[in-house]
């Protein structure tokens, strides 16, 4: 795989730099069969380090997961070697399972099967708290 | 259908009908004495309020329904082993309305969106206890008729008490509110709370001395002060008696102050002041079973 150039696939771009590891193992990108290129710590005039991550095949990716650890990533879409789409991340509203509620009294903690919800209840802090103990998420 | 886990469920406008249906309740008790007939109210306590059960129990009662409760036996076994979602899933099977008290935070948020019928959160651990706040509203109206202008203090355990922090929240949606914090150094209102009071641009004052600050309240809402708060036992022995209320202190205070307390009380107030036309905390009791009557008519959609 040619890391520049890309012929059908995504390149997330602009991942604040050291996130890159976790958003690859948070999207599962370890169980792709397509070859899969992370670069860290890469110059950034925007940002002066960011990681990148190219996958090179089409994939569905989980914009919320996305959002939630790199809001500032960016996702191009690659189509026959050229660039078709731009998309731009927005945080996410409500996160389901990303993160896990760590309040021991939280019903979260011995409901079978609950699944974990956040919503976000502050844009400028990023912050997100669980729907069943508004326990701020980590 | 729906259900109240939160106070904040409930808009300003829905706590004044709430209100206005429960002053009419007292009113015209008898216009009330069969709108529930045929239905069934299942009071579901994963831990023991005995107070807070038997207040439910009462309004449906009154209301002309029914009750099915668990025995305290049933409920320690239930919460052993089956979900609350399954709970929720079979209960709604059997009653027409909920009210679930739980030890875990957000259980009954999860009863709810499992529920067919409406859930009413009874208390989820120390976490939200909707009914004690529609309490505290409907007495400070009932006392004051009015909810704006006027000056709460709230004497006690500010920190840990959620109870406190709740009506402070529904109060800041008021105009002219003041409030003034009385608590020991280790017991004060945490930051958050502050700023909900500071966001909706009222005002607020701090400080350790009761005395100093009881003649100019309208309401002195008291709460408990418990031992298990304090790291020793000495500071625990030196402060909580400068919170107990007792008659002479309540010289200087004014002639129509209302002073609420959520109860069970332990000795934060003088049994002496029982008899003051002032101490309103067992009409504050009743009024909790009015509120109740409202809101599950209100949740029933009867009309
Ligand atoms: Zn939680």
């Amino acid at each position: 795989m040619n890391i520049d150039s890309i012929k059908n696939g995504i390149v997330i771009d602009h991942i604040e730099a050291g996130k890159g590891m976790e958003i690859y193992n948070l999207l599962k990108l370890d169980t792709l069969g397509c070859s899969v290129a992370i670069i860290k710590n890469a110059s950034s005039n925007k940002m002066g380090k960011k990681d990148i991550i190219k996958v090179d095949a089409k994939i569905d990716l989980d914009m919320d997961i996305l959002g939630f650890v790199s809001p500032s990533a960016t996702v191009d879409i690659i189509r026959d070697g050229v660039l078709i789409e731009k998309k731009k991340i927005t945080l996410p509203e409500k996160l389901v399972n990303v993160i896990y509620c760590k309040n021991p009294r939280c019903i979260s903690s011995t409901e079978q099967e609950l699944p974990h919800i956040f919503n976000l209840t502050n844009k400028e802090s990023r912050e997100y708290r669980c729907i069943y103990c508004e326990t701020k998420g980590e | 259908m729906r259900s109240v886990i939160d106070i904040k469920d409930l808009s300003k406008e829905e706590i004044a009908e709430l209100v206005s249906i429960s002053e009419d309740i007292i009113s015209n008790p008898q216009k009330y004495a069969h709108k529930c007939d045929g239905k069934k109210l299942a009071t579901l306590f994963f831990e023991p309020s005995t107070r807070t059960r038997l207040s439910f129990e009462a309004a449906m009662y009154e209301l002309g329904g029914n009750v099915l409760s668990m025995s305290d036996s049933a409920s320690s076994s239930a919460s052993k082993g089956e979900s609350v979602a399954d709970t929720a899933k079979v209960i709604s099977c059997y009653a027409d309305i909920i009210a679930m008290r739980h030890p875990k935070e957000g259980a009954p948020m999860v009863a709810s969106m499992n529920s067919t019928v409406p859930v009413i959160n009874a208390g989820d651990g120390g976490h939200n206890h909707p009914t004690q706040t529609l309490t505290d509203l409907l007495t400070i109206h009932r006392e004051k008729g009015r909810f704006d202008n006027l000056t709460v203090g709230l004497c006690g355990d500010l920190k840990f008490g959620r109870t406190v922090h709740s009506l402070i929240s529904a109060l800041t949606r008021y105009e002219g509110i003041k409030f003034v914090l009385i608590s020991p150094e280790e017991l004060k209102v945490p930051s958050y709370v502050k700023n909900t009071i500071k966001e909706n641009g009222l005002e607020y004052k701090q400080t350790t001395d009761l005395m100093s600050v009881l003649p100019e309240l309208d309401i002195l809402y008291m709460t408990r002060v418990q031992r298990e708060r304090f790291f020793n036992e000495e500071d625990y022995l030196r402060l909580k008696d400068s919170y107990v209320l007792t008659p002479e202190k309540l010289e200087s205070a004014k002639i129509d102050l209302s002073i609420m307390h959520p109860l069970p009380r332990v000795n934060e107030i003088s049994v002496a002041v029982d008899n003051d036309p002032r101490a309103c905390y067992f009409r504050q009791a009743l009024n909790g079973k009015y509120i109740r009557m409202a809101l599950i008519l209100k949740l029933l959609e009867v009309e």
